[in-house]
């Protein structure tokens, strides 16, 4: 279960915070949940509550893990097209 | 997250990338194991959500089987706590309650014949649907109106509950129905039922686990010898989780991996931890439909039972003994939930069962595995009306 | 017993909602206690296919009707207000019929006690709407309830226009049809939950709500009899359309979700919410099913005409099993296909 989206931490008030969730989407969420929150972390937040922070720094490794792991298999040739035949593109659509 | 980022987490060549190797280890998991299909386990309705929403299971190969486990706290939330916000609501007591909650089924018995809030609403009852505690404090703080807030959700939620009640926030005329239950336990109890098939993996539940952190997954790898991921919720993640446990297998090493680290830590969230352990004790709770399960929910302790919904207005909550089993006869919710049976198993689904009549609550509930297997006809519907129409 | 006893016993919010319960609502009881000989005038369309308006022949084409309630809360929002919402939809109902909207009338219900002030906005948003898109008032009624009986106000606008040519019935869409959104899905049903209290955000989407008559009224000069279904996705979205169509048709729409325009921050507060946002109200985007052979110049035609976000969404196949008529498919970014189903029940936000 449990819904989890990330947002922005623009501003701390005691034990409320007011979040971003992505373009100006901006609401206040209870942050006394979380130690130490301030204005600029990535939160994720569930029902409106700040759960954890999000670590970029983790991010930025896996995208980099997935594009090596991309980057292997596409060395491999035969895997290259077996990933490439399925599932093929829409044959519908613009 | 930036959108590049989930560009490359949702789709394209990465997908074709993870599934080719899906299907390279998929054979040689079965061989390791000895047995077809591989059982993969989520315990996250938001899991399940992403594997129905992106159609993976469209995109496995078939000795993979994808099976939902007990990931949805609403739908076990126990018919006597439902009952008991739906007469509370016309009674004149102002109940707010999470969107989810707001259609769960009760008995059926309150009011002659009102089965959720929803309903209730309809009837007259006094009921607000809230995205969150925060919205419920300040309306019940500015209104004075006597209210309760239906508590539902496993530990990610629990917080929600706990920090208001240990930090004060809590007005004098809001109490809470406090219906938390714990992830750990009913896994356990899962893995027990499924003695005779086995999971052969787990998709531990990613978000359960910024509460709890990766380590309360130890058990699942140490004490059943089964492959656990606890993963994200984007597309690439779940299908990181299969590949790693599809992995795992075929070597016979099981092991705990963290793969959702940008969120998850080890020890997971001390304050959140800190404040739930303040405010409630763990005890033996009911499952709808499966009865008590031993230290598994929680309850709050004496010197915050202030704000238990239940105490200020004189209800009792059954104990174990006087537990009555609350599925209609004949149901097989309970098993459906456990990813035990599958909809199709049960004798009633789609005969005396249907949408339109439903008679158990994981057909009622829209988002109970029968609602949407009778709606879908079940997992591969989609994937044969695509190859009926010559799509791929 | 009948069904709705067993399964309802009181009407909920849900019935109203514009999904599958307000669909058993029409089909279960309202066209029920009607003979089938009733459902239509000779010769045209009405209770049978249910579509956006009436038919009714008449010399050279037909007449189009149309009615409809309006009722939001907040009765103004991010966008507009009830009376532009009204005009609106009764403008967008005449023309995804094919019709050219000439007149309309009302009926409004006001609660004693309410602001006149309030009333005239509305009202002058409803009448210039009407006028500035070259639609007459020709009628109506107005009447007050005491206080507490009704919320604010409500209008029920009827809508006539008429059919120069062949008319767009929703039951003529066909397998090799391509489906076309003319612009950002979802914007007016974000808006209106955003402006709600408890669980309301910040959110600087506004409402799209306005008459198509620009987009559809050129179309309609160069297209009409290839434009073979219309509609605009408004209570129940997008999903409830495309469901709609193929169970009319005994269809199956398949649409590509990489391809559908929603506004990222639409997306995010869906996601938030764990909605989706394809079950969101637009009020200012036709959705159209058009023949194949003219699909790309009409998508063409649309950018020409300032819909820059128009989009080929899907296309209608013919089910290779009858079981499989009515469903529609969506194939997600990530490559998978589920079932899009269509939306039930009240929008809800969710934690899990």
């Amino acid at each position: 279960m449990c819904l989890g989206v990330p947002a922005l931490v623009k501003a701390v008030r005691g034990d409320v915070a007011l979040v971003d969730f992505g373009d100006g989407v901006e609401r206040e969420v209870l942050g006394a949940t979380y130690e130490d929150v301030k204005p600029g972390d990535i939160v994720i937040v569930h029902a409106g509550v700040i759960i954890e922070k999000l670590k970029d720094e983790k991010l930025d490794e896996l995208l980099r893990m997935l594009n090596e792991f991309r980057e292997d298999l596409e060395k491999k040739a035969d895997e290259l097209l077996r990933s490439l035949s399925y599932p093929s593109e829409p044959t519908y659509g613009g | 997250m930036s959108g590049k980022a989930l560009a490359l987490l949702r789709g394209g060549p990465l997908v074709n990338a993870i599934l080719a190797k899906i299907r390279e280890l998929a054979p040689k998991a079965v061989e390791a194991v000895g047995q077809a299909p591989i059982k993969i386990m989520d315990f996250c309705g938001t899991h399940e959500y992403t594997i129905t929403h992106y159609g993976l299971r469209s995109l496995m190969p078939p000795e993979v089987e994808l099976v939902a486990g007990p990931g949805c706290p609403v739908c076990v939330t126990p018919a006597f706590y439902v009952d008991t916000a739906i007469k509370l609501s016309l009674e004149g007591v102002r109940v707010y309650t999470y969107g989810d909650a707001y259609k769960l089924p009760g008995s059926g018995r309150p009011g002659g014949g009102i089965r959720s809030l929803e309903e209730a609403r309809a009837a007259g009852g006094d009921v607000v649907v809230v995205y969150s505690i925060l919205d419920a404090i300040r309306r019940a703080s500015r209104e004075g109106k006597d209210s309760v807030f239906l508590a539902v959700g496993f530990e990610t939620t629990a917080p929600a509950t706990a920090a208001p009640v240990v930090r004060g926030m809590l007005p004098s005329n809001l109490t809470i129905i406090n219906v938390h239950r714990l992830t750990p336990p009913i896994m356990r109890y899962t893995f027990e039922r499924h003695r005779e098939n086995p999971i052969r993996g787990v998709i531990a539940p990613g978000h359960v686990s910024t509460i709890v952190g990766a380590k309360a997954w130890r058990f699942v790898v140490e004490d059943y010898g089964i492959p656990t991921v606890v993963a994200g919720f984007e597309p690439v993640d779940v299908l990181l989780a299969v590949m790693e446990i599809l992995r795992q297998l075929s070597r016979g090493e099981p092991m705990l991996v963290n793969e959702y680290s940008r969120v998850v830590t080890w020890e997971g969230n001390r304050t959140a931890q800190k404040m739930i352990a303040e405010c409630c004790d763990v005890v033996d709770a009911a499952w709808r439909g499966i009865g008590f399960v031993p230290e598994s929910g929680l309850a709050f302790r004496d010197k915050y039972r202030i704000h238990d919904a239940l105490l200020q207005y004189g209800i009792r909550e059954p104990g174990p003994d006087e537990w009555s089993y609350d599925l209609p006869p004949g149901c097989r919710c309970a098993e459906v939930t456990l990813g035990m049976a599958r909809p199709t198993d049960c004798p009633l689904f789609m005969k005396v069962c249907t949408p339109g009549t439903p008679y158990g609550p994981c057909m009622v509930s829209s988002e109970g595995t029968c609602a949407v297997w009778a709606r879908f006809g079940g997992g591969g519907l989609a994937e044969e009306i695509a190859r009926g129409i010559g799509l791929k | 017993m009948t069904w709705f006893i067993r399964m309802w016993k009181r009407v909920t919010l849900a019935h109203g909602a514009g999904g599958r319960e307000t669909k058993e609502v029409i089909e279960r009881i309202i066209r029920a206690l009607v003979p089938r000989e009733y459902w239509t005038v000779k010769g045209g369309t009405g209770l049978d296919i249910l579509d956006d308006s009436a038919l009714i022949p008449i010399d050279n084409g037909y007449l189009a009707v149309t009615i409809d309630s309006y009722t939001v809360k907040p009765l103004f929002f991010p966008g507009g207000d009830l009376g532009v919402l009204a005009a609106s939809g009764t403008i967008n109902d005449l023309l995804m019929a094919g019709a050219r909207p000439l007149a309309a009338l009302d009926a409004v219900i006001v609660e004693e006690g309410f602001e006149f002030e309030k009333l005239l906005t509305i009202t002058r948003s409803y009448t210039e709407t009407l006028y500035k898109h070259g639609v007459s008032l020709i009628g109506g009624d107005f009447k007050v309830m005491p206080r507490g009986e009704i919320d604010g106000v409500v209008i029920s606008s009827t809508g006539l226009g008429v059919v120069e040519g062949e008319p767009i019935r929703d039951d003529k869409i066909r397998p090799g049809d391509k489906i076309i959104v003319s612009g950002y899905l979802g914007d007016h049903g974000a808006a209106i939950l955003a402006s709600q209290q408890e669980i309301g955000v910040k959110f600087n989407v506004k409402s799209d709500v306005k008459p198509l008559t620009d987009l559809m009224l050129p179309l309609l000069k160069e297209y009409r009899g290839r434009i073979h279904g219309a509609g605009d996705p408004t209570r129940g979205g997008l999903s409830m359309l495309l469901n709609d169509w193929a169970q009319l048709t005994g269809t199956v729409i398949v649409v590509d979700e990489s391809s559908i325009p929603v506004r990222e921050q639409v997306r995010e507060y869906a996601e938030m919410l764990g909605v989706d946002p394809l079950s969101l109200a637009s009020e200012g985007v036709a959705v159209l099913a058009v023949d194949p052979s003219v699909a790309d110049e009409i998508l063409d035609y649309m950018h020409r005409l300032g819909y820059r976000e128009a989009s080929m969404v899907g296309e209608v196949y013919k089910p290779s099993n009858p079981s499989h008529a009515g469903r529609v498919l969506l194939r997600s970014i990530t490559g998978g296909v589920r079932i899009l189903e269509p939306p039930s029940g009240e929008i809800v936000p969710r934690i899990c």
